[in-house]
């Protein structure tokens, strides 16, 4: 997540979005935000119905063993198709900006239309 | 043993260092994760326990094998077994409870449309899919597992 604030500028210059979704309500998303300094947005999912339908649910992992999101990443591009999946099999690895560079101009030059 | 023969011993100062050294593996991954090297796999922490180890390993030989010069008979063994619990436990957490995670086999898969979604953002506005990717040429979606 910080990585990701920290080069949020190259990757908006490219053109990319950022958005992080997790079950937390928008007021604990607009606090957190603002006391780590994030620009990118957001999104709460708090029944994990999103969570749910890109199946990253993971059950019972949460406080009190709620259900949360395990730690996943997309790139979708302009038309809605999915560009590059990271799902990662340790919770303490999570993806890096590089990668969605990486895989942002990869897919530039194999979708020519 | 009298206390002038043990005050003449010598402090086995590597048993004590090497059981820092496995105290510092053992905490200081919150500091390593912030480098993508020594998150992904934590060469850091180990390398902290490898020393650790050799360090304890040269304190009990020393301890059981010149008696006479060194201390640290009693307390060598108990800072060994910390420092074996400390690396056992640190183990399994990274390399087992950190990998318990759900397979999700049915996410969706390159090439395939992105589920469409509306969700609040921080500020309790509504954003969809749609509204992402239709104003900008890629999305990233990041999901995190909150609860901060």
């Amino acid at each position: 997540m910080r990585s990701f604030q920290q080069r949020v500028q190259e990757l908006e210059s490219r053109g990319i979005q950022v958005v992080a979704i997790s079950v937390d309500p928008p007021d604990i998303n607009r606090r957190q935000r603002q006391k780590l300094g994030y620009t990118y947005t957001f999104l709460s999912d708090p029944k994990a119905e999103v969570i749910r339908r890109y199946d990253v649910l993971h059950p019972g992992a949460g406080p009190k063993g709620t259900d949360i999101a395990r730690p996943a990443e997309f790139l979708v591009d302009s038309s809605g198709t999915i560009r590059w999946v990271n799902l990662t099999e340790n919770i303490a690895v999570r993806a890096r900006p590089q990668q969605v560079l990486e895989a942002f101009e990869e897919g530039k030059q194999t979708v020519p239309q | 043993m009298n206390m002038s023969a043990s005050g003449k011993r010598s402090w086995n100062w590597s048993l004590w260092t090497g059981f820092l050294f496995a105290l510092a593996g053992f905490f200081s991954y919150t500091f390593f994760a912030q480098f993508p090297l020594t998150r992904d796999f934590p060469w850091a922490n180990l390398l902290l326990f490898a020393i650790g180890g050799i360090l304890l390993l040269l304190g009990l030989f020393r301890a059981f094998g010149k008696p006479k010069v060194y201390r640290g008979k009693i307390l060598g063994p108990i800072l060994a077994v910390l420092g074996i619990c400390m690396f056992g436990f640190f183990s399994y957490v990274f390399f087992y409870v950190l990998r318990q995670v759900p397979a999700s086999t049915g996410a969706p898969r390159v090439g395939q449309k992105a589920p469409e979604f509306t969700l609040s953002d921080q500020d309790g506005k509504d954003v969809s899919l749609h509204d992402l990717t239709s104003k900008s040429k890629a999305v990233a979606l990041i999901f995190y597992r909150g609860f901060w």
